[in-house]
């Protein structure tokens, strides 16, 4: 078969969401709706202590007052706020102390996605705190981490086991007011991770969480804290994917990073969450707010892969506060269909000598439109601020969009700041070029893509890279190569 | 190998090709020569199999089969190589890794294992030094940045790797200094056998000089209009197309 534009688009047409299955276990889910007393009543459910109740009634008291935000180059029916559940747990009998005691049908959906904790368990170097529907229900690997004093919990379980730490640095980076969706989140988080690393620890093997929404029409409200302390290491690898729904389902999660003195977080994400339908119906709401913190010589690395959800908005960002630190955004967003990206970073130079690199990659296919939104942001005493910007865009077929919206503010005129941008669409010549050396459309399209996320998909983790490099094929090609 | 009965072939109801019929053989060399615009890269193209392309009269046979049905992957899998005029520039994607997955997808169409590594590393380094190419080279990203003369090397550095029954190089003398011209030329005479052949498309007959033909055919506005042997090419040389088509009319 040769091809030609309209070949492209049915095939990019008739990709399935792979993961579209719904697993079958008790929960304890909430009425909908909002005010008050749910969020109180999370609070008693997770019998959390009296200061983390009144954190969140304040969350909710100024989330009430707030507008949701429009400026993004998005459209979609707005979620009823009332019409959402905003707690479900898997019901448990007891904690688990062996894997055989979890729901069976719980380790099935691992083992569908082909995470069985099993064999990741065996997997040398990666521990996974399991995250479904709200609630971990299993955390491996713990033994190694804590004989280096690391701490990786769920959030609710660092609350009350190490409310010092939580109390601290929980909203210090991205305050319970700070936006819409991170005070909606402040108010009715359901679940999360926690890490701690401790001064001067190497953490030892990467962190890893899965994601997965699984209740029909729960919203899942995520809460995220790393702390790496002076001169420490993590890499923290995120990945997600969710079951097929015909309903929007939404996704407001707060992550926030905090790098101590010469501290650096690498934190890495995977979200194939369901994209919608390709007729647009259904999918995921991805409202996120992700920022971190770098102290002086500290660094920050955002590695994001993004092929899922239909409307994502998302900005993970750096506040570079000490003097040579380092902020970095690397970035895939593939949209689909009439998937709807709005995504990029903000980096916000405030101290001396900081630098930050932003590279970019949108890929859009289908009738989907694929936005970068930047700033860079130079302070007055941020002497010798460096800025590099490179954001490509790549497009498939006629009807979609790519759309550029980078912000620069310098206040500093030492500041060194550049910025690139390329468009370039996958043309017929070059999918002919690969046919005449025996390459098929669909890998050819593969290779195309690949080859240009390269410089991202290099920034991965090893087992991440893999993976993700699987996701962008099953994203984008009409079966799984 | 390759026969070419009647064809007709145009685009967009445009008719470009107006009856073409070449028989060419396993070991043997033609060249097909005419000036701009008479319908040699159409016909690579239509040999190829590219889509935008259509057949309206004649057929195309590869080894006795029709190529009609074939999709220019499927061509390929079946030794059909074409060196291109102008090739495309695939970003991210060095011309190892490229060269890797068409030489296994073409196995795995062939009902073949992957080729083992080791067995890939010592074909590169062979094919490699074949044509004089810095294995540096082979890391960049396929024809990005490259300068026309080593876009031309890279495309018969893919030919020796990817070891073809026919061989279509269009306009590969375009752009090509002397010194590419001769290590190029050099490439194709090592990869001559008695078991495949070359079609050389050209406007000049430079190429020619490095790279003997059996045969020579003259294109003129979408037909063959003249066959001879190598010493045609330099009487085109010499005498230009108008000769040919004064010819071609006085007949």
């Amino acid at each position: 078969m040769a091809y030609t534009e309209e070949e492209l688009k049915k095939e990019l047409e008739t990709k399935e969401y792979e993961y579209g299955f719904y697993t079958d276990i008790e929960s304890d889910t909430f009425p909908v709706g909002l005010n008050e007393e749910i969020v109180r009543a999370i609070s008693r459910k997770k019998e959390e202590p009296e200061w983390m109740t009144e954190w969140r009634v304040e969350a909710f008291k100024a989330w009430e007052q707030m507008i949701e935000p429009e400026w993004a180059n998005v459209t979609y029916k707005k979620p009823d706020f009332q019409n959402i559940s905003y707690y479900s747990a898997p019901k448990k009998k007891d904690k688990y102390n062996s894997l055989d005691e979890v729901d069976p049908e719980l380790l099935e959906t691992f083992n569908k996605l082909g995470i069985s904790l099993d064999e990741q368990k065996k997997l040398a170097g990666v521990a996974i705190d399991v995250v479904m529907d709200s609630v971990s229900v299993a955390t491996t690997f713990k033994k190694t981490l804590a004989e280096k004093g690391i701490i990786f919990c769920s959030i609710s379980e660092a609350i009350k086991e190490h409310p010092e730490l939580v109390k601290k640095y929980i909203g210090s980076v991205v305050p319970k007011k700070d936006n819409f969706y991170a005070a909606l989140n402040s108010a009715v988080f359901s679940d999360g991770s926690f890490c701690y690393i401790p001064k001067g620890v190497r953490c030892p093997m990467e962190l890893s969480t899965y994601f997965r929404i699984n209740q029909a029409g729960t919203g899942q409200f995520e809460r995220t804290l790393v702390i790496a302390d002076e001169g420490s290491y993590v890499s923290y690898l995120e990945g997600c994917t969710a079951p097929m729904r015909d309903e929007n389902q939404l996704h407001a999660a707060v992550v926030e990073l905090i790098a101590l003195e010469d501290a650096e977080i690498k934190y890495s994400t995977v979200q194939n969450w369901f994209p919608g339908g390709k007729d647009g119906k259904g999918g995921v709401y991805n409202f996120v707010t992700k920022r971190g913190l770098c102290e002086t010589n500290a660094k920050i690395s955002w590695t994001q892969v993004e092929t899922g959800s239909a409307i994502t908005w998302k900005y993970p960002s750096c506040i570079l506060k000490g003097d040579n630190s380092v902020g970095e955004f690397y970035s895939i967003a593939v949209t689909n269909n009439y998937q709807q990206a709005d995504t990029g970073t903000k980096m916000i130079h405030l101290g001396k000598n900081t630098r930050s690199t932003i590279i970019s990659k949108g890929i859009s296919a289908g009738k989907s439109q694929n936005s970068y939104r930047g700033l860079v942001q130079i302070n007055s005493r941020a002497e010798n601020a460096r800025n590099f910007s490179q954001c490509d865009s790549l497009l498939m077929g006629n009807d979609c969009g790519a759309h550029t919206f980078p912000y620069i503010e310098a206040k500093n005129k030492t500041a060194q700041i550049e910025h690139e941008a390329t468009t370039s669409k996958i043309g017929e010549d070059q999918i002919f070029y690969c046919n005449q050396r025996g390459i098929d459309t669909e890998k050819a399209i593969a290779l195309i893509v690949n080859g240009f996320s390269k410089e991202v998909l290099n920034k991965l983790p090893m087992e991440f890279a893999v993976e993700a490099q699987k996701l962008l094929e099953i994203s984008l090609e009409g079966s799984v190569g | 190998m390759l026969k070419i009965n009647n064809l007709h072939a145009g685009v967009e109801g445009k008719e470009i090709l107006k009856g073409i019929n070449i028989e060419v053989n396993a070991g043997e060399v033609h060249a097909i020569m005419g000036p701009n615009g008479s319908g040699k890269s159409t016909l690579s193209s239509v040999i190829a199999g590219k889509e935008e392309f259509e057949v309206t009269e004649g057929n195309i046979l590869f080894q006795g089969e029709d190529v009609e049905e074939f999709s220019p992957e499927e061509r390929a899998h079946k030794g059909i190589f074409l060196s291109f005029q102008y090739p495309v520039e695939i970003p991210g994607v060095s011309v190892t890794n490229f060269m890797k997955t068409a030489i296994n997808e073409t196995r795995k169409a062939q009902g073949l294992e992957e080729m083992p590594a080791n067995e890939m590393l010592k074909k590169i380094r062979e094919k490699s030094e074949l044509l004089e190419i810095d294995r540096k080279f082979l890391s960049r990203s396929l024809n990005e940045g490259f300068s026309g003369g080593e876009k031309k090397r890279n495309e018969i550095f893919q030919m020796a790797m990817l070891e073809p029954k026919l061989a279509i190089l269009d306009e590969t003398d375009s752009g090509l200094d002397i010194d590419a011209l001769r290590i190029v030329s050099n490439g194709v005479n090592r990869l001559r056998s008695k078991d495949n052949a070359v079609v050389v498309i050209t406007h000049y007959q430079r190429l020619l000089d490095y790279i003997v033909p059996d045969f020579v055919h003259v294109l003129l506005d979408g037909k063959i209009v003249k066959s001879g042997g190598a010493e045609l090419a330099h009487e085109l040389e010499e005498k230009g197309y108008d000769w040919i088509k004064q010819e071609k009319v006085s007949n």
